[in-house]
């Protein structure tokens, strides 16, 4: 056949079926996704520092193990509250003549998912020692330090921030370490990253291939209870360590603390509920229930796990008192 | 961290003994190579003197070694039974004769048939690109395995340069575009003016294309570990100044085997240049869509990532790969290709289904939900052309599966093909929504990768290697390091991958039962090392390799001065003809 001795007609033939198909999969939807596309209402576009933040982690090729998409499967669910949408997307744009886009979507998540990172872990304390040292406050974790984002200084200003750091990771530093500009950077941006709740009267996608509970028989109270030790890992462990012993100089430790231990919890259910800061020598604690959304169940379970565990042995509560102690805390709240 | 000292850092220590290793092994080979010729020149002398002591032999000297000769010599006639007509082999039918007389430890393979003329310019130039991608290979290889112990060791080092976020991808661009790339460049060198049956247009532009492509993986490589890339998608890292130069090195060698083709002898396109001239064009279009810098702004750019990554795999190094299979596995097994219609069915196949299907990467992401059926639907297209290949290759392989066992050329390619057959069709079962929904973002694509692009790519590019270097120089590489080099790539591989696949499964399980993060990572621990295990077996036989292809290109013959009474008499003889010329 003609057309396949004729190298000129074969090639072009070739790169036209590939442009062709090149044009309708990738140029096309490319060009009609990023037009017809815009904020939420309610989203703010970032801060000077925020996006020197997000150069910094560009630069250090953190997108290598941490995903921001949140997928319409349920296991993405403790990522976030919905199923992320392009608008979710639609602050970024080219950073310059340079460099393209950043969505920083990830194809990997050797770590966790950041898309909600602010609300979640939105402690600054927890997040300049985690950056400095992670295994400092996570015992098992994979990620590098980043020390070179902290200085060692003999004498701090009053500008400076300080981070506490345990002193098996201070070895052989003979001052107080500082962050830099970049680090207080990087972490005004994991504490920009949020989920914009979708306009009033919108529902969210749905979340699929949905985990179905186990029923449990009704024998009473707690066993429809969810696991209190799962719900710390996922929640307190951070801070307040596996051993529940916290970080000297950062983090309070739950083991024979009054609040945890005592008859009356109304203290107890506030601070997991609104956070807490009342003791200058420990960082502060952000609204980590409010900001999970944690249910009086699971509340209960936490509660009940940390007064009976590494030694602590007070009464488990009822769910009873903790609902009626948080609808009385929605309320003043409210106010 | 100013007080601590760079060298108590075991990063840094680990850097050294990493670089170290290679250093301490040249400087082996350089004290080695250096006590040759050494060695040379004694034996040299010695061999002068040897000489004049032959000179000066008394007769009765010369008898007593003659008698002794006769002595050694003696045995029966061995034609007591047969007769006194020699075997004759006129048409030399008889080759690779294997002996039993001693144990063997080896078995001797079958050597590479000399080949007609090969311009040395040519050859120059092949080996030029070789030589350079093999020292990308060496180098990537080290910084990926430096990269698999971070994971068991993330403490290893504390340098901005060599975190890992910055180091990955110095790693993964290395191979792609420093080792894969130019080995296929340079082999299509050769492939395309062979089958063309013309020399290569232009020598000199080649060696600009080899100059710019190499350009561009230093700078690349030193961009992304000073912090400067392109803003996060898989094998784009490096920014487009850095990607262009790769881009117009392309262009360069493109244009070079276009002007060739076009001056061909043969009236038809062998079906290698095809594959080889396509994937060029391809590259060429998938890094201009992905880089030029004035349309992309926004969520249009993950779209685009999605194409560019998985057609940078599948229409270039797939397509040129295969290009070259077509040429070297017929010309290996001596015999035509099983199926050229397959060949082109596979190729149409190929571009049109694979083009569809980079989107399965952001399978239940925030893009439109068609394209990812549609990319879906396209890796179930796969199959076609990825059959269509296998069984052509098989079937062409069929009757000369005997062969194997006497080459050591041949267990790649085979390995090879086994690869291009399951690896490819993981990739398959990868995009259902499902299997998806398992192993999505977990280190199950990081094995998957390395089983395509190093079961597929790699082990075809050093069949070809190591088909052609003997062909161009003369010189065979040592059996036991081929083989050595062969089996622990195999095993390493293996280790890598079969336990990393194994506990990402468990890990995206984990995920699905909603168990708290951590969980999973700490449950990986095992499988990273046993990764790194395996990643340091690879990383030896990338070692071996580089030797192997060392002493193709350069290895010396040695004088040596004969000891036994029958190879001294020889000796004399040819001097006393030498002197009586």
């Amino acid at each position: 056949m003609d057309f396949f001795d004729n190298h000129k007609r074969l090639f072009r033939s070739a790169l036209a079926l590939f442009l062709g198909l090149t044009f309708v999969v990738a140029i096309l939807p490319a060009i009609n996704n990023q037009r017809n596309n815009a904020p939420l209402p309610g989203s703010a576009p970032m801060t000077e520092n925020e996006h020197a933040g997000k150069r910094s982690f560009i630069a250090n090729g953190c997108v290598a193990c941490h995903t921001q998409q949140v997928r319409n499967v349920d296991m993405d669910n403790v990522f976030g509250d919905r199923p992320g949408i392009p608008a979710d997307y639609a602050h970024n744009t080219r950073q310059d003549i340079w460099r393209n886009t950043a969505t920083l979507m990830g194809t990997e998540r050797t770590g966790p998912d950041l898309t909600n990172v602010g609300k979640r872990q939105p402690s600054m304390a927890w997040n300049l020692l985690h950056l400095y040292q992670p295994r400092a406050v996570v015992a098992k974790s994979v990620m590098p330090a980043y020390p070179w984002l902290f200085k060692v200084k003999k004498n701090v200003d009053s500008t400076d921030v300080e981070i506490t750091v345990p002193d098996e990771y201070r070895k052989g530093v003979n001052g107080s370490i500082v962050a830099t500009q970049e680090a207080l950077d990087l972490v005004a941006y994991l504490q920009s990253l949020k989920q914009t709740p979708l306009p009033t009267g919108k529902k969210p996608m749905e979340f699929l291939y949905k985990k179905e509970l186990p029923k449990v028989a009704k024998s009473g109270e707690a066993a429809e209870l969810p696991d209190g030790g799962k719900l710390y890992v996922s929640n307190c462990q951070a801070c307040h360590q596996a051993n529940g012993e916290g970080l000297k100089g950062a983090f309070p430790s739950l083991v024979g603390s009054k609040i945890v231990l005592d008859d009356d919890i109304e203290l107890f259910v506030d601070i997991i509920m609104n956070g807490y800061n009342a003791r200058e020598e420990y960082a502060v604690m952000n609204a980590v229930g409010t900001d999970n959304n944690l249910t009086p169940e699971e509340v209960t379970a936490i509660i009940n796990h940390e007064r009976t565990s590494w030694g602590n042995n007070a009464e488990p509560v009822s769910l009873g008192d903790v609902r009626r102690i948080m609808e009385f805390l929605e309320l003043t709240t409210k106010k | 961290m100013e007080e601590t000292s760079i060298f108590s850092q075991a990063g840094i220590m680990i850097t050294i003994f990493l670089i170290a290793v290679p250093v301490v092994i040249a400087t082996i080979i350089a004290v080695m190579r250096g006590r040759g010729v050494l060695k040379d020149y004694q034996q040299q002398k010695e061999f002068n003197k040897f000489r004049e002591r032959l000179n000066k032999m008394t007769p009765e000297e010369v008898e007593a070694l003659e008698q002794r000769k006769a002595e050694l010599e003696y045995q029966l006639e061995n034609n007591e039974l047969s007769g006194k007509e020699s075997p004759k082999d006129s048409r030399g039918l008889i080759d690779n004769v294997t002996t039993a007389e001693e144990l063997r430890f080896i078995e001797l393979k079958k050597k590479s048939i000399p080949r007609p003329y090969v311009e040395p310019g040519l050859t120059k130039l092949i080996l030029w690109y070789l030589a350079t991608s093999i020292f990308w290979l060496v180098l990537g290889t080290t910084i990926g395995e430096y990269l698999g112990i971070k994971f068991v060791a993330p403490d290893v080092d504390h340098v901005s340069w060599l975190s890992f976020g910055r180091l990955r991808p110095v790693h993964t661009n290395m191979v792609f575009w420093g080792w894969a790339s130019l080995a296929m460049v340079g082999l299509a060198y050769y492939v395309v003016q062979r089958v063309s049956n013309v020399p290569i247009h232009n020598l000199k532009t080649g060696f600009y294309s080899l100059i710019l492509i190499n350009a561009s993986v230093v700078i690349g490589s030193i961009c992304l570990m000073a912090g400067i890339n392109n803003g996060g998608g898989e094998y784009r890292e490096y920014i487009w100044p850095v990607m262009a130069l790769f881009g117009v090195g392309i262009f360069i060698s493109l244009m070079n085997f276009w002007k060739t083709i076009a001056a061909r002898k043969n009236k038809e396109i062998y079906v290698s240049n095809w594959y080889i001239i396509a994937a060029m064009m391809y590259v060429l279009v998938i890094a201009f869509v992905a880089y030029w810098p004035t349309w992309q702004s926004g969520l249009g750019e993950t779209i685009v990532q999605g194409y560019y990554m998985h057609q940078g795999v599948g229409m270039w190094f797939m397509l040129l790969t295969l290009g070259l299979m077509y040429y070297f596995l017929p010309q290996q097994l001596n015999k035509p290709i099983y199926s050229y219609s397959l060949g082109i069915l596979a190729f149409w196949t190929q571009i049109l289904f694979y083009t569809v299907i980079g989107t399965h990467h952001f399978i239940f992401s925030a893009i439109p939900w068609w394209l990812q059926t549609v990319a879906i639907v396209g890796s179930m297209g796969m199959v076609i052309p990825v059959i269509a290949g296998t069984t052509n290759f098989l079937m062409t392989f069929k009757g000369s599966w005997n062969k194997i066992s006497s080459s050591y050329t041949l267990p790649f390619y085979l390995i090879g093909i086994i690869f291009y057959f399951t690896g490819s069709l993981q990739g398959t079962a990868e995009a259902f929504r499902f299997t998806n929904l398992v192993w999505h973002f977990t280190d199950f694509t990081v094995a998957h990768s390395h089983l395509t692009m190093y079961g597929i790519i790699t082990f075809m590019l050093w069949g070809f290697i190591y088909t052609l270097v003997p062909r161009l120089t003369g010189k065979e590489p040592p059996q036991i390091t081929v083989g050595a080099h062969f089996w622990l790539a195999l095993i390493g591989l293996m280790f890598y991958s079969v336990p990393l696949m194994y506990g990402s499964t468990l890990r995206g399980l984990m995920w699905m039962d909603l168990k708290p993060f951590m969980d999973s990572v700490e449950m990986m621990a095992p499988y990273w090392l046993w990764r790194a295990i395996g990643g340091s077996l690879m990383w030896l036989s990338h070692l071996l390799f580089a030797y192997n292809f060392y002493v193709m290109v350069k290895k010396k013959n040695r004088v040596s001065v004969p000891t036994s009474a029958i190879e001294i008499l020889k000796v004399k003889e040819q001097l006393s003809k030498n002197i009586n010329n």
